[in-house]
């Protein structure tokens, strides 16, 4: 190609900086300190300081922060196995070895996903205050498998979809059992997209905020809740709030730039590839 | 796929052939059912109980009093004006972010379609939007943009002002200002991505040699667009419009952050939110909750039609 001005790219490089633009800034004002980060006119060049991250995780209040990071990460990863342990055999079962009327099944699936979250939150919250399932993430873990079932099967059934029907025959007429199968033949081919499916369920988790903020306190509060704290903070913080979001979002930038690939087929359940 | 009548397959198969017929049926239904036992449990209950407790009067805050209220709580949520006013910020908030974002997504994926220096960095760029936690984001946002002392905006404002040697720049307080406007500028910055994914999925699955016959036989770039491009995205663009209105009618995040649900921004899950969490009024916000599903189902039946006119072209 001939190397000529190009408008267009220009064009998208001042989009895509754009865009950035607000997270880089938030970066550069975790790493500022607190007078600086809130100057008029914003202060570029100000010294670099890792004061933001130390207060948030509690240098000067005592108060760490690790906990709500914790009961993200459980949460999240709890209910994210919990998905697979379940979504991988139905979509073993909508896809290599279809039940009949497999295409009504997904749309149960999916029909689920559809319902809003909040139309079912208050039987959720009697429930739990019924049996004393409040403030406990392995409730949090139950609903967030819910949530994201839907999502897993979708994506896990386009997935094993891919495995060719041919290769599948000629393992069985070599006589391969149904292990052998799955280990052999089914896992390799979908073992990318098990992991995408497990990346993209994990975001969601972390990010969710409504059923956390509503039934959890101070002992299983997630990350998301811990942010809500912000809300209506005044003075000086904006460096340590811009700390606590970059801290908050690492887990789902990198699952997100690691499932890239397979980001669109995910968000789109499979319907794109 | 074929349709089978239950009982003409009876009639047709001897008795003996139907026993291990059946089970292999089930050992076909076994891997399904956990999985569907759990979501019909933990999904659809719920959501039974709220329609039970949308005809009953039950108040949190007066527990004694509670009984059949009949269409009573429905009533309340339609007439009720605040209840009316965010069944329409959820309408404006959901038509305005999704129609922008899939402008912008269109847009931006047309650029990335080309060949450029660079072009991995600027799709990274553009994601990383979608990839901050929303929390976080509608923080950055509320906080760290949109301040009217310290915010970045009005920071470019007066450093931008300074250099043409003014010492008055306009220092707008955009939330207050425009605090519709706020939110939806927050949700457009993280939804365009998602959209720009999908139709840039859709750019690249266009057949090239359409194009370049087209090309050939003297179309300009604009009829390519108008009379291939945009048809072949017609599909992306309704599936990233319905995909993205189902997760931004149910937005909470933003509204909850940014106004905390003031200055007239309240949308329906915020409102009840609100309704349950601080007012304790449970048979109201039961009703609004089926309201909002009721408006869910009639999005979610467009999607619906359209998911399934993708599933059956593989099925067939």
């Amino acid at each position: 190609m001939k190397r000529t001005w190009q408008p267009w790219g220009a064009l998208a490089w001042l989009a895509g900086i754009l865009f950035a633009l607000p997270i880089g800034w938030m970066v550069l004002t975790s790493l500022h300190s607190e007078p600086d980060a809130a100057t008029n006119p914003p202060s570029l060049t100000a010294p670099l300081t890792l004061q933001g991250y130390r207060e948030f995780f509690g240098a000067s209040t005592g108060q760490s922060s690790w906990p709500p990071l914790v009961n993200s990460a459980s949460a999240s990863i709890g209910s994210t196995v919990l998905v697979l342990l379940l979504a991988v055999p139905a979509a073993y079962a909508l896809s290599i070895r279809p039940v009949r009327k497999w295409t009504d099944v997904m749309f149960f699936f999916l029909s689920t996903k559809m319902m809003p979250v909040v139309a079912g939150l208050l039987p959720v919250y009697l429930f739990a205050q019924k049996v004393g399932l409040l403030d406990n993430i392995s409730y949090l873990v139950v609903l967030y498998t819910s949530m994201n079932l839907p999502i897993a099967v979708w994506l896990m059934r386009s997935f094993l979809a891919e495995v060719p029907t041919e290769i599948l025959e000629a393992a069985a007429l070599d006589g391969a059992g149904l292990i052998t199968t799955l280990r052999r033949v089914v896992a390799p081919v979908a073992a990318p997209g098990i992991a995408a499916t497990a990346l993209i369920c994990f975001i969601f988790s972390w990010n969710e905020l409504l059923f956390a903020r509503v039934l959890t306190g101070v002992v299983a509060g997630t990350a998301p809740v811990y942010l809500t704290s912000f809300v209506t903070s005044q003075g000086l913080f904006l460096a340590k709030v811009c700390a606590a979001a970059v801290v908050v979002s690492l887990p789902v930038l990198a699952a997100g730039f690691a499932a890239q690939d397979k980001l669109v087929q995910g968000l789109s359940l499979g319907a794109v590839k | 796929m074929t349709v089978h009548s239950p009982t003409a397959q009876h009639r047709s198969v001897p008795l003996r052939a139907n026993a291990p017929r059946l089970a292999g049926q089930w050992a076909r239904r076994a891997p399904l059912l956990p999985a569907l036992v759990f979501l019909i449990a933990v999904t659809q209950l719920p959501f039974v109980a709220t329609l039970v407790i949308s005809v009953l009067r039950w108040n949190a805050l007066d527990p004694t009093n509670t009984g059949f209220a009949g269409l009573r709580n429905y009533l309340a949520v339609v007439t009720d004006a605040n209840l009316r006013s965010s069944m329409l910020n959820t309408a404006v908030l959901t038509v305005a972010v999704v129609l922008a974002s899939l402008v912008l997504g269109l847009l931006l994926a047309l650029l990335l379609d080309r060949r450029f220096l660079g072009r991995g960095v600027v799709r990274t760029m553009l994601i990383a939007p979608f990839l901050v936690v929303p929390v976080a984001a509608a923080l950055l946002w509320k906080h760290v943009l949109y301040n009217p002392e310290y915010g970045l905006l009005n920071g470019v404002l007066t450093e931008v002002w300074r250099w043409f040697g003014s010492d008055h720049p306009p220092q707008p307080d955009w939330i207050s200002g425009m605090p519709k406007l706020a939110v939806e500028a927050a949700l457009v910055w993280q939804w365009t991505p998602f959209m720009m994914l999908i139709l840039l999925a859709g750019l690249q699955s266009r057949p090239i040699e359409a194009v370049e016959a087209a090309r050939i036989d003297g179309a300009n770039a604009w009829q390519v667009f108008r009379y291939l491009t945009l048809p072949h995205l017609r599909r992306y663009l309704e599936l990233g419009g319905l995909l993205g209105s189902i997760y931004i009618v149910q937005n909470f995040d933003a509204v909850f952050t940014i106004t905390s649900g003031g200055l007239g921004t309240a949308n329906l899950p915020y409102t009840i939110y609100q309704t349950f969490y601080q007012a304790h009024d449970y048979g109201q916000a039961s009703a609004a909750g089926v309201v909002v599903v009721v408006v869910s189902i009639v999005i979610a039946t467009f999607a619906l039609r359209l998911v399934s006119s993708l599933l059956r072209n593989e099925a067939s």
